[in-house]
């Protein structure tokens, strides 16, 4: 890499990054001794971090003017260590003087994953009961819900619902005028105050009961949860790849995050995904084909379900900084294995390219930092009419509701994808089913697994249309499609009669005046 | 014959004193090591004093149980685990070179599952 005073001539390691040494004094108040160093050689003490630590995640909110005072906003808590931080910074902002306090109402959601990562009952009770430990001592409601819960979701969830767009700049800062002037009035009558606490105490229980809390101890729940859970393993089971599991993963759980928010009110969801963990992911999206949804996968809100939007506070703090505040200030975290715990090194794209990257950062520390700032410059482009279809507004992927990006334009990568499928497809029409995963571009010894028995040659071929690249990848590696969750099939089966009806009345539609000119 | 003796006595003196440490594993990190998280360990007696260069080989040898290679990369920890001693950043206490003292704490922190 370029380094102006590098000698490559003797020297057999590249040169690491200046050492900031103890004597040295905190960058910022120039008395104490330095406990950590952030980004290259900034030394910090520790009540200069924990200061900054705390600015920034009010300024990243400050900033963005996302949240509105008094909004519902739902904490996804993994117990990990960022989404544990971004807790801790939600508790802090929230138990200031009135005048600089943050305005939101908080609740919290955990997701138990146990069943997917091979976890024993056992093992999923004792991570539930620190979990809940936890989640109490916040003093916010909370929500318990396991992935098993994913197979009664509605499909209503992968519809786009309208979503009233935020208004002027001028309208954030009347609302939080509004709310401290009711909040003074309120201090001043005694009345009301009480009357909300009860409001609150009540929702409370209404979410302690909600059946998913309950669902490993009542004995009636327990048979439908082993029968869910049988099906979950199975659904993953079924999927070959590490890769493709995680993206299903990720995309279930943030069906049901998403439903919980709807179901209990919740307008905006916060997740904790930190600076080098976003970093990762738009590397790893990149190369999973889904740099078209770059921007919402990695932006600081994303609004691709409409009425909940997904915010991620915490993207400007690096890992390091995560990891020591924890340590410094006492942040309870559970650790819990995931898909790709102990695995190989090679064994997923997520797992090479996070590899990579703090490699990378070992020994050239601005790399997190400059991909994040690169993935900053990215926005979501207006919806653009879709010229095939004459509609109105893009299409959406069945899974991620993203935009679709399938359009096969001529010379469009895609379409060379699709012609080198179609290729391989003839050559070899009765081809065993495919060993591995179909990868567009398939090899000629394997068949394509649109090859295989004629029923899931067709139910495939119907469903991947529906889906982004991405998505379709994911899918092509999941051998057994009856095993997803009856709200994505029936939501697929939806379409594809919505679509096959607007072509057979195609004719009689009034066109828009664009597409046809000419006719009349 | 004193001169012998105080030559001797000189000579012991050198040799480093047994050197005992607390050191945690956090983040995941642990379960490399059975899932304990704290180890008081005191580290034999040897003529080389301490570094954290041989606590790395020391800790391999002695308290890792699988997967070395998720924890040490070569000489030193792999990327993506954070190094704490007595609560500061290792960077500022020089990484690999710093000498161990008696009663340090080290604690080393996985950052590579996110959260």
């Amino acid at each position: 890499m370029c380094q102006a005073q590098e000698e490559y001539g003797g020297c057999d390691q590249p040169q690491r990054r200046p050492r900031v040494s103890c004597a040295q004094k905190c960058m910022k108040c120039k008395e104490a001794s330095p406990v950590l160093v952030i980004r290259v050689g900034d030394a910090f003490c520790k009540a200069c971090f924990r200061e900054y630590f705390v600015h920034k995640f009010r300024a990243m909110l400050g900033k963005n003017r996302a949240i509105y005072p008094g909004e519902k906003v739902l904490l996804a808590l993994s117990g990990g260590p960022a989404s544990s931080s971004m807790l801790r910074q939600v508790q802090e902002g929230l138990s200031r003087e009135i005048a600089k306090k943050l305005r939101f109402i908080p609740g919290i959601i955990y997701v138990d994953e146990g069943a997917v990562c091979g976890q024993s009952l056992a093992e999923r009770e004792e991570t539930l009961l620190q979990m809940e430990t936890i989640l109490q001592a916040s003093g916010f409601p909370y929500h318990l819900a396991h992935l098993e819960e994913v197979f009664d979701l509605p499909s209503s969830i992968l519809q786009r619902a309208p979503h009233s767009p935020a208004g002027p700049e001028n309208s954030y800062k009347e609302a939080v005028e509004g709310f401290i002037c009711q909040q003074r009035r309120e201090e001043g009558g005694s009345p009301s105050l009480p009357e909300r606490r009860i409001q609150e105490k009540l929702a409370e229980l209404s979410m302690r009961e909600a059946p998913g809390t309950e669902g490993l101890a009542a004995p009636g729940a327990r048979l439908l949860g082993a029968v869910r859970t049988e099906q979950l393993v199975q659904l993953f089971g079924s999927v070959k790849t590490l890769t493709a599991k995680e993206e299903l993963l990720q995309t279930l759980r943030n069906h049901l995050i998403l439903h919980t928010a709807r179901a209990q009110g919740y307008s905006k969801v916060m997740m904790g995904d930190s600076c080098t963990r976003l970093a990762v992911k738009l590397l790893t999206n990149l190369s999973l084909g889904r740099g078209a949804s770059l921007a919402v996968d990695t932006g600081f809100s994303d609004d691709r379900h409409g009425d909940v939007v997904v915010v991620r506070p915490m993207r400007e703090y690096s890992a390091k900084e995560i990891a020591f505040y924890n340590h410094l200030f006492g942040v309870p975290t559970v650790f819990t294995p995931a898909l790709d715990t102990k695995a190989l090194e090679k064994a997923s794209i997520h797992r090479v390219i996070e590899r990579f990257l703090f490699g990378l950062q070992a020994e050239f520390p601005s790399t997190v930092s400059t991909v994040y700032r690169t993935g900053e410059k990215l926005s979501t482009a207006p919806g653009d009419a879709d010229p095939a279809t004459g509609a109105a507004e893009p299409q959406h992927c069945l899974l991620c509701l993203c935009a679709l990006d399938t359009n096969v334009e001529d010379g469009s990568a895609l379409q060379a994808i699709l012609v080198s499928e179609q290729l391989s497809q003839q050559r070899l029409p009765a081809a065993s089913p495919a060993g591995r995963g179909c990868c567009p571009g398939a090899e000629e010894q394997r068949g394509c697994c649109m090859n295989t028995t004629a029923p899931g040659a067709d139910a495939r071929a119907d469903f991947l249309p529906l889906l982004c690249y991405g998505c379709r990848l994911t899918i092509k590696d999941t051998t057994c499609l009856e095993s997803l969750p009856l709200y994505v099939r029936s939501e697929a089966e939806r379409r594809k009669c919505r679509a096959a009806m607007k072509l057979e009345i195609q004719e009689f539609l009034l066109e828009d005046e664009a597409v046809n000119p000419g006719e009349s | 014959m004193d001169n012998v003796g105080g030559i001797a006595g000189r000579i012991f003196a050198i040799v480093a004193a047994p050197v005992s440490l607390l050191v945690e594993f956090g983040g995941g990190a642990e379960l490399l090591f059975d899932g304990i998280k704290k180890h008081q360990v005191t580290l034999p007696c040897q003529p080389e004093p301490w570094h954290i260069r041989n606590l790395l080989k020391w800790i391999k040898q002695t308290l890792l149980k699988e997967r070395p290679e998720l924890f040490i990369q070569g000489d030193t920890v792999q990327p993506g685990i954070l190094v704490l001693i007595n609560d500061a950043d290792w960077e500022l206490m020089g990484e690999l070179d710093y000498k161990l003292q008696d009663q340090d704490n080290v604690v080393f922190i996985s950052t590579l599952h996110g959260g």
